[in-house]
């Protein structure tokens, strides 16, 4: 295995596009990730998030632009690029005829290490996973946590230079998330580079150093998540419930107080740089809100601001 | 680059990484939590063998093996069931297997996500029916040896014949599974191995049929499936083995690769 020189990017992406017949899926984007990094793709459903990812898993051939992994093309030194990585994919593709630690042993197989290497990363694996009490139990009866868990353990088995997530906590509760971020950061910090796909935006801001926004098949933003924030929305965003279905009536009345309001179905976001006085001017208004919240500004009011819809619709 | 590498490269064959062993190793780690369906497999055409070539075959007594050769039947249908039993075993294996593997299971998106290819699934997923269907034979063998029906010591090349049968019928199979889409589908997989069963001059002698007919029969597969275990079994050897074991090789090579193209349309897209 030759060690990647420090300077060239791990993957670099040129007019990368994905075409299923006449549908376009991913429409040339461009994007580069450094060795040691976490970046994250982010979007909707339907961006071409999990396209993205097949393609730099070598699992799908582009269309058409340019892809190097590790200094490598995909199209010729696959099963070379693929050695070096691990793949979460969106779904949890286990083997379900074989048990927890089955899945792990054989999954190392088709690295082509041996056995006894094998044996000894499963054990530590299923340990990282907090799955050793499961070890023997076949996978089907598991939860979605611990199958997630053991996915991620699985992926990790060949030490890949380059971990891939699509969608790594989706389905997952709250705790077992903050675990499963736990696991990441530790990951991360032994030097293993990061690239992951979310529609969350604290998973995106808690886990990515830079990330880019996709939105129908392009890239619409790029930077750090602060970055983001500072460019593309206000410091903080006043958050205002009326007892009325229709909430663009409101927005008429607020007209002029503040640079930006975003008009949705169940409530009106003011973008302010001071959320107390913006609502104490509100109230000067004579405006009666069921709720009002002041609150920081995240990746959410970005991606709403760039795209005029919500994340998770 | 070396001749393998320099041949994968000019023939149209999808990539692979030459890791199927590993997943032979897996359907190997499989099976054995459901080794039971192992063995119904060995049961079967032992208990044709008993049915039909000693029960009926008492009743029957010789038959004409051709070439006015008179065999005692349950050495005449032995090969037969061998033979069929092999395709059986490989068409069960790369059709209802696979088809589940590769629509619920989702057993090859994970695999194609290591180094192995394409062409690693369909050798692999051949090469685990073939491994079976030589246990199978294997053990058919000797139970119709012990049986006394088989009446040279050629028949142990039969071993070998059978496997050549499971691996062309295995290839093909798996080759028309890819392009199944739902359970229903598999009606026609019975559809063309039921009349193969008991017509590839399985039974009875090819003689008993009309001259065209004769032509329809002896263009099938099983048909050299049968007459190659056959002519082993019974000791008559000739060149026409080698046409047999050309047929059948021909359809394997064509399925291995056929299939390997299929994975890659349906999974590497
Ligand atoms: N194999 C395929 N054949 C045809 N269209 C596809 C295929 N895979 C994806 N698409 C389409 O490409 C678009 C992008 O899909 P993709 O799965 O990349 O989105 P995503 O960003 O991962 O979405 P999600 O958040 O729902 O996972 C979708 O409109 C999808 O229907
Ligand atoms: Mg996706």
């Amino acid at each position: 295995m030759a060690p990647h020189p420090v300077d060239r990017p791990l993957i670099s992406a040129h007019q990368l596009t994905k075409q299923f017949g006449d549908f376009t899926a991913v429409g040339g984007i461009d994007f580069e990730v450094r060795a040691g990094e976490a970046f994250g793709f982010l979007g909707p459903n339907g961006a071409g998030k999990s396209s993205t990812m097949r393609m730099i898993g070598c699992v799908s051939p582009p269309s058409a632009g340019t892809l190097r992994i590790l200094g490598l093309d995909p199209a010729a030194d696959g099963p070379q690029i693929r050695g070096r990585l691990g793949v979460v994919p969106q779904r949890d593709t286990l083997d379900e005829e074989l048990t927890v630690r089955e899945n792990i042993l054989v999954y190392g197989r088709y690295f082509g290490l041996p056995r006894s290497v094998v044996r000894e990363r499963a054990a530590e694996l299923l340990d990282f996973a907090q799955l050793t009490d499961r070890a023997d139990s076949i996978v089907e009866p598991l939860s979605g946590g611990m199958k997630r868990r053991l996915t991620i353990a699985r992926s990790l088995v060949n030490n890949p230079e380059l971990l891939l997530l699509d969608e790594p906590t989706t389905g997952l509760d709250p705790q077992a998330r903050h675990v499963l971020w736990d696991r990441l950061f530790r990951l991360k910090r032994s030097g293993v580079t990061l690239v992951l796909t979310t529609h969350y935006m604290d998973e995106a801001e808690q886990l990515c150093d830079r990330l880019v926004v996709m939105d129908g098949g392009r890239i619409v933003a790029e930077g750090s998540p602060r970055q983001l924030i500072a460019e593309h929305a206000t410091r903080e965003v006043l958050e205002l419930r009326f007892p009325a279905d229709d909430h663009a009536a409101y927005a008429v009345k607020l007209d002029g107080l503040v640079p930006r309001i975003e008009v949705l179905p169940d409530r009106l976001l003011l973008y302010t740089e001071d959320g107390d006085t913006t609502a104490k001017a509100v109230h000067d208004r004579g405006l009666a809100p069921l709720s009002v919240l002041a609150r920081r500004s995240t990746l959410e009011d970005v991606f709403l601001h760039l795209t005029g819809r919500t994340l998770i619709d | 680059m070396n001749a393998a590498q320099r041949v994968a490269r000019t023939v149209p064959i999808p990539a692979g990484a030459g890791m199927a062993r590993a997943l032979v190793e897996r359907n190997v780690r499989a099976y054995k939590h459901g080794w039971i369906t192992l063995l119904s497999g060995f049961f079967e055409p032992i208990f044709y063998l008993f049915s039909l070539g000693v029960g009926l075959g008492a009743l029957i007594g010789e038959i004409d093996a051709g070439g006015g050769r008179a065999v005692a039947y349950a050495s005449f249908v032995a090969p037969a069931l061998m033979a069929s039993a092999a395709m059986n075993g490989a068409v069960f294996d790369s059709t209802f297997n696979v088809f589940f593997k590769l629509k619920y299971q989702k057993l090859y998106d994970s695999v194609l996500s290591t180094p192995l290819g394409p062409r690693d699934v369909a050798v692999g997923e051949i090469g685990w029916a073939l491994i079976r269907g030589l246990l199978y034979s294997t053990v058919f063998l000797f139970v119709a040896a012990v049986s006394g029906a088989v009446e040279s010591w050629w028949g142990l090349l039969a071993v070998p014949a059978a496997t050549l049968i499971g691996f062309a019928f295995a290839a093909v199979g798996m080759a028309l599974t890819t392009f199944m889409r739902t359970w229903q589908d598999f009606e026609y997989v019975n559809l063309a191995i039921l009349p193969m069963f008991l017509f590839s001059a399985t039974f009875f002698p090819l003689a008993t049929y009309p001259g065209v007919l004769q032509w329809v029969v002896q263009a099938t597969p099983l048909y050299h499936g049968v007459a190659l275990t056959r002519e082993l079994m019974l000791g008559d050897i000739g060149s026409g083995i080698l046409v047999h074991v050309l047929y059948l090789a021909v359809m394997g090579l064509a399925g291995v690769i056929a299939s390997a193209h299929r994975v890659e349309r349906l999974l590497l897209r």
